[in-house]
């Protein structure tokens, strides 16, 4: 993210003790808006489709998101440092190629788990190396790795697909644990709190604020600011494996190009949640909400048979609203002042 | 001391060209006749003007990924105008085409101007943005050779001393940006802000409206591509230059722009088009599938990002040796 931190530097030496106030006051009201457009957006649904409130069909609601979601909690930890990671759907095509190979090999569920999560593990550590110890900036390394990752994918595979996974790999996308809750959705759930509390419980996460907000100053009290950063890409590209293993075990096939363009919805959803592209804000809650938004758009709007290309203008217009209107917002105070 | 750098990298990487060549032209003497070449040229020709429009983007500090959406709305919008006013000539065609670009150039402009978001968010969201309108205005048909007037579809192969018009754009495009960028404010501000913007502030240039500038200018060449791109393979449809903006940057990158800003060059840009263009046209010749060219160009942007790296880093003075790796 060396693209955004020198924006900042470039706008002026007055501004970080105003903007951080200003932020955490913002802060303490964005999860509670968040839950009133969730709210909101739930409502809308039940009364805009009579199939949206069906148990089952809200089950299904949350297969649009969990996976995704997933990967959206690495990444805002790793946004909240200042850095970024735009591989990680291309980590998917990989890590899934890497596991549909290795069930052409013959290999059984529990090698299939480790393969998928170690390819996304060594992707983790390939973008990592790249950026602490070359000291590249994060953006170009991983719109490189992007295609590389998937492009490696379509060397293996071509336009041919990997199918035949075992009946027991099924269970990670397809299983259900208790009546309407899938698997999915508790493993989201589970490393939903595993993340908040990593990030707002613990020393790790304390230091991924102090780098986002200063790496010079964290480097100064004694903080391994390379270190951290790295463990931030390796846990980004284990998630992105974890995602590979349940998206690759519920479609039951692998093509080079699955998981296309969820770069762009995980960055969506992690900047939703509240989380500041500059690094240095944000909030694990604040990701689950807006993951649950996203989620119920898109299943609202397929039950409209809104198609798929129209709800990309959706969120691309999200994306560039969230950040925007905070700011001119901020703006307009700021005239109102002066 | 930057420039002998710079000039000396570009030494390096017309060397690598000439070695491909080479080394192609080794095994398969028929890939360096001079029309073969000239065909490579005209096939790397859109990447060479969108590359160049995307170095004015990122030596301000910032990038565009929303070049190759642009470029297929665009290419769709003056489509259907041709099909619904096929006597529309073809000059009107141009500056329409040019004035849509500029104007989607303008909104990411304005974007990182005025509300001072991450030129990568911006970019990400409206790349989405344009191809979904394309999809809207079009309700996902395509439109085909028939549909489009001749004079449209003939403009870009129209062949002048020996070249096709598509090529001379490129080749004046070229001129342009080497003018551009040595001989007018506006080029030696797009340095001066990428390079050190609070001096930039001080020596009085604005830099917002420098970077909006600089996407306007990117965004017009887009937009310029996209006529030229739709009439040559005379279709358009929605997934047209998908992932072409990755392209664009690679051959930036390896083209030793530097993407924290401030350097770059001219000829950078060009060679850069150039390795991937031979590239790309290489692949086929020497029997490769051309799905490697993902992970080729993919690989290529890395080790040419870890080559820029390391040879422009020492800059001023290193008081703590590690601090520069934490920022």
């Amino acid at each position: 993210m060396s693209l955004a931190t020198s924006e900042t530097s470039a706008t002026g030496r007055q501004i970080p003790d105003r903007l951080k106030s200003a932020m955490q006051r913002f802060l303490g009201s964005w999860e509670l808006l968040l839950l009133v457009v969730a709210v909101a957006v739930f409502t809308i649904n039940s009364f805009a489709s009579p199939y949206f409130l069906d148990p089952w069909n809200l089950s299904d609601a949350t297969f649009n998101f969990t996976e995704k979601a997933m990967i959206a909690f690495a990444m805002a930890l790793l946004i909240i440092s200042g850095e970024i990671d735009l591989s990680v759907a291309s980590i998917i095509a990989i890590a899934s190629t890497a596991m549909g190979f290795a069930v052409q090999m013959g290999a059984d569920t529990p090698v299939l788990v480790l393969i998928g999560l170690g390819v996304g593990l060594a992707c983790g550590a390939f973008n990592g190396v790249l950026v602490t110890r070359l000291g590249l900036p994060s953006i170009v390394v991983t719109i490189g790795t992007m295609s590389l990752f998937r492009g490696l994918s379509y060397i293996v595979l071509g336009d041919k697909a990997y199918t035949g996974y075992p009946p027991g790999f099924a269970f990670f996308g397809q299983g259900y644990v208790w009546w309407v809750i899938s698997f999915e959705f508790v493993l989201f759930a589970f490393l939903a709190i595993v993340f908040a509390v990593l990030l707002h419980r613990t020393t790790f996460g304390r230091a991924v604020y102090s780098i986002g907000n200063n790496p010079v100053g964290a480097l100064f009290s004694g903080i391994r600011v390379p270190r951290v950063k790295f463990a931030l890409f390796l846990l980004t590209g284990l998630m992105s494996g974890v995602a590979a293993i349940c998206l690759t075990s519920r479609l039951g096939a692998t093509r080079p190009s699955i998981a296309f363009g969820w770069e762009l919805e995980v960055v969506t959803m992690v900047v939703l949640g509240g989380v500041s592209i500059l690094g240095g804000a944000g909030s694990i809650p604040g990701v689950v909400i807006a993951a649950f938004i996203m989620g119920m758009v898109t299943f609202g709007f397929g039950l409209l048979n809104v198609p798929g290309i129209v709800m990309s203008i959706f969120i691309g217009l999200l994306l560039i609203a969230v950040i925007a209107l905070p700011r001119i917002a901020r703006q307009v105070m700021a005239r109102r002042k002066a | 001391m930057s420039g002998s750098i710079l000039k000396s990298r570009e030494a390096i990487l017309g060397g690598a060209i000439i070695v491909l060549v080479i080394a192609i032209a080794a095994r398969f003497p028929a890939f360096v006749e001079p029309s073969n070449l000239a065909n490579v040229f005209n096939d790397t020709a859109p990447l060479i003007i969108l590359a160049l429009g995307q170095m004015a983007v990122i030596l301000t500090r910032c990038i565009d990924l929303s070049v190759a959406a642009n470029l297929a709305l665009t290419g769709m919008a003056v489509a259907m105008l041709n099909t619904m006013l096929p006597g529309l000539p073809v000059p009107v065609i141009l500056a329409i085409a040019l004035t849509l670009g500029a104007v989607m150039g303008l909104v990411n402009g304005l974007l990182v101007w005025k509300l001072d978001i991450p030129p990568i968010v911006v970019t990400l969201g409206t790349m989405t943005i344009y191809r979904g309108i394309i999809f809207l205005i079009s309700g996902g048909e395509w439109i085909n050779a028939h549909e489009m007037s001749d004079a449209f579809k003939a403009f870009p192969r129209e062949v002048v001393f020996g070249l096709p018009v598509l090529s001379w754009i490129a080749i004046l495009v070229v001129a342009c940006f080497a003018l551009l960028i040595s001989r007018t404010p506006l080029g030696r501000a797009f340095f001066a802000v990428g390079g050190n913007p609070h001096a930039a502030v001080y020596t009085g240039i604005n830099v917002g409206l420098t970077q909006c500038a600089a996407y306007v200018i990117s965004g017009a060449l887009a937009g310029l591509t996209g006529y030229l791109w739709v009439a040559r393979y005379a279709v358009a449809y929605v997934d047209i230059a998908g992932g072409f903006e990755l392209e664009v940057v690679a051959a930036c990158v390896i083209g030793g722009i530097s993407i924290a800003g401030g350097i770059g060059s001219v000829g950078g840009a060009l060679l850069g088009a150039l390795f991937l263009g031979i590239v790309k046209n290489a692949l086929p010749v020497i029997n490769i599938s051309p799905f490697w060219q993902l992970a080729i160009s993919g690989s290529a942007i890395i080790i040419a990002v870890a080559f820029n790296v390391t040879s422009s880093r020492p800059k001023g003075r290193v008081i703590l040796k590690k601090a520069e790796h934490a920022t």
